[in-house]
């Protein structure tokens, strides 16, 4: 399994900014190695957020999002000890939960 | 995502013409600050944490009685110190030699077999990753390297001398680029290193992300591709005269605050 | 403790007669001892040999944050200067559209290059100067060479009035310590990092007319 997102969850007034930090080498399948070969496409495809359980955000990636991509969202109405759980699944059909208590 | 933000700055920069030279310096520095949020560097704290915690190699112990100069185990404020003398080995040494002799005593690891693995391979990765979160214990602490034992006074000369050494096929020397102020090569500025540059940059900046090629630099990996660069041979892994180095940029910074681990285009 | 400071008496001893056990060694002993810690801290990678640490009498005056007495930087001027090699049947000039790629590339002579050839390295010259204005990539560790064969009064390159000029520039290019003992550039022919036909391309790219350098 790859390694573990760092989520973040800070909660100020009625929602709460989510920072996501995801480990991910994301190769466009454009580079070459030094022999010549194509360094095969390896990225995430689906990212995926929920509150509480209940999902809050769902996105489609591609080849242009960079290496360990950051991503941050706000949560309407996420509260201190309430759960974010960010998901991920890449073309290899690798995935990757992770979850914060908002703080 | 990062890469469109990039390409819409570089078309800002080469926008105007003699204008260009602020507005192309302020684009950047807004890329900076943009990539302060979210340092990919985190990721490493977090595995370097756990390194740290965990017990591995033939002795099956973890790194938590390592003495990184303030005594087994003490991680706050150490990185602030490095390199400096430590008894049991009689020498100067930075952070990532300190770390090979904690991997080889405690662990049981071989020290001399890191030292010549490749940068980014095996074992140099957890090294790497170790340096990054021992350096986050120390972020926004002021370097106060030792001088009190002559072995680190010699060092901090040799050091020094190792800075101002001219030679290979380019006659370049570290302080070719560095031993001025406000000079820039091609657009990244250089910091003054025969003084203190500042909070936060020079030897203050490093261990820190490369956001151009995805890798965590820790300070032996940037003096390495810095003798590349100056076209000299390859410099041994925590060698002399890369602590030495260390020992002078270290002492020079006296007084300015550590932002390691940091982020970098 | 006490076995790590009597090793530092034992060295220090020779250079440091009167003072005390905990004193640093001399400055020439610490020279000494600087040179040793390059030697045996590096080693061979690629085309990068640990003989590059080699110093000739420029390279080590000049490794020292004050600069060299005014007789020995003399000498090494001189030196410097005999070196030059003219082009071949004097031909100084080449094209500048090749000059403007030389100086565009920072290729060459590092342990990940595969070859010392001339011919695979650039002339490192953005890096620190700033040549054709529309290129706002450049470096200040050198002066500005923008409009350099205009400020110097050159209208053409036959013109034998700027045989000077054009002697210097060449001369510069070929070994810069000619004119100043310890300058950062590199010696691009007397080390045959570039070629006669490459500096060639970069005599154009400064002092032809027609370059942008002069617009």
């Amino acid at each position: 399994m790859a390694d573990p997102m760092r989520i973040r969850a800070q909660a100020a007034g009625d929602k709460a900014t989510v920072r996501v930090l995801m480990s991910h080498e994301m190769e466009t399948g454009q580079r070459k190695d030094s022999a010549g070969k194509v360094i095969p496409a390896w990225f995430i495809q689906e990212v995926s957020a929920s509150h509480n359980g209940k999902p809050v955000l769902s996105a489609q990636w591609g080849p242009s999002v960079a290496k360990n991509p950051f991503l941050q969202f706000n949560v309407k109405g996420a509260k201190a000890g309430d759960k974010i759980a960010v998901s991920w699944t890449d073309n290899r059909g690798d995935k990757r939960t992770d979850e914060a208590t908002v703080s | 995502m990062n890469r469109t933000i990039l390409v819409g700055m570089a078309a800002l920069a080469l926008g105007a013409g003699a204008q260009a030279q602020k507005s192309a310096a302020d684009g950047i520095a807004e890329y900076r600050r943009m990539l302060e949020d979210g340092n990919p560097a985190e990721l490493f704290e977090a595995k370097g944490e756990e390194l740290w915690k965990q017990p591995r190699g033939p002795k099956g112990a973890s790194l938590e009685r390592c003495d990184l100069g303030l005594g087994p185990g003490v991680v706050k404020g150490a990185f602030v110190t490095l390199p400096r003398h430590f008894a049991d080995t009689a020498r100067v040494q930075d952070l990532e030699s300190r770390l090979l002799t904690c991997m080889e005593v405690l662990q049981g690891l071989n020290a001399a077999g890191i030292a010549s693995t490749p940068f980014g391979r095996g074992e140099q990765n957890n090294l790497t990753a170790l340096a990054t979160w021992i350096a986050a214990q120390s972020r926004g602490m002021k370097f106060e390297l030792p001088q009190a034992h002559p072995e680190e006074r010699k060092s901090y000369e040799i050091g020094k001398r190792a800075f101002f050494f001219r030679g290979g096929s380019h006659d370049f020397s570290c302080a070719s680029c560095h031993g001025e102020e406000g000079k820039r090569i091609r657009m990244q500025e250089l910091p003054n290193l025969t003084k203190n540059p500042g909070d936060g940059v020079g030897f203050a900046a490093w261990p820190a992300y490369r956001v151009s090629n995805g890798q965590m630099w820790s300070m032996q990996l940037r003096l390495n591709d810095c003798f590349r660069q100056q076209r000299f041979p390859y410099p041994g892994f925590g060698s002399e005269a890369t602590i030495a180095l260390g020992t002078y940029m270290g002492v020079n910074a006296k007084g300015a605050q550590s932002i390691a681990p940091a982020i970098k285009r | 403790m006490h076995k790590i400071l009597l090793t530092s008496c034992t060295a220090a001893a020779a250079a440091a007669l009167a003072a005390g056990c905990a004193s640093t060694p001399a400055p020439a002993e610490l020279d000494a001892l600087a040179r040793q810690v390059m030697k045996s801290s590096f080693r061979d990678e690629g085309i990068a040999k640990i003989d590059r640490l080699d110093q000739d009498l420029g390279q080590a005056a000049c490794s020292s944050d004050q600069p060299p007495a005014p007789a020995l930087a003399q000498q090494i001027e001189t030196q410097a200067l005999a070196t030059l090699k003219w082009p071949a049947g004097g031909q100084y000039f080449g094209d500048w559209r090749e000059g403007e790629k030389l100086a565009q590339s920072g290729r060459g002579m590092t342990w990940s290059d595969a070859s010392a050839a001339p011919k695979d390295n650039g002339g490192n010259c953005y890096n620190c100067h700033q040549i054709d204005q529309a290129e706002i990539s450049f470096g200040t560790i050198g002066p500005s060479l923008w409009h350099y064969g205009r400020t110097r009064g050159v209208k053409s390159l036959a013109d034998p009035a700027a045989a000077p000029i054009v002697q210097y520039t060449w001369g510069k290019l070929w070994n810069s310590k000619a004119y100043a003992a310890c300058s950062n550039m590199p010696r691009f022919g007397h080390k045959q990092l570039l070629d006669e036909t490459q500096i060639r391309h970069l005599m154009s790219l400064l002092l032809d007319p027609a370059s942008p350098v002069n617009q």
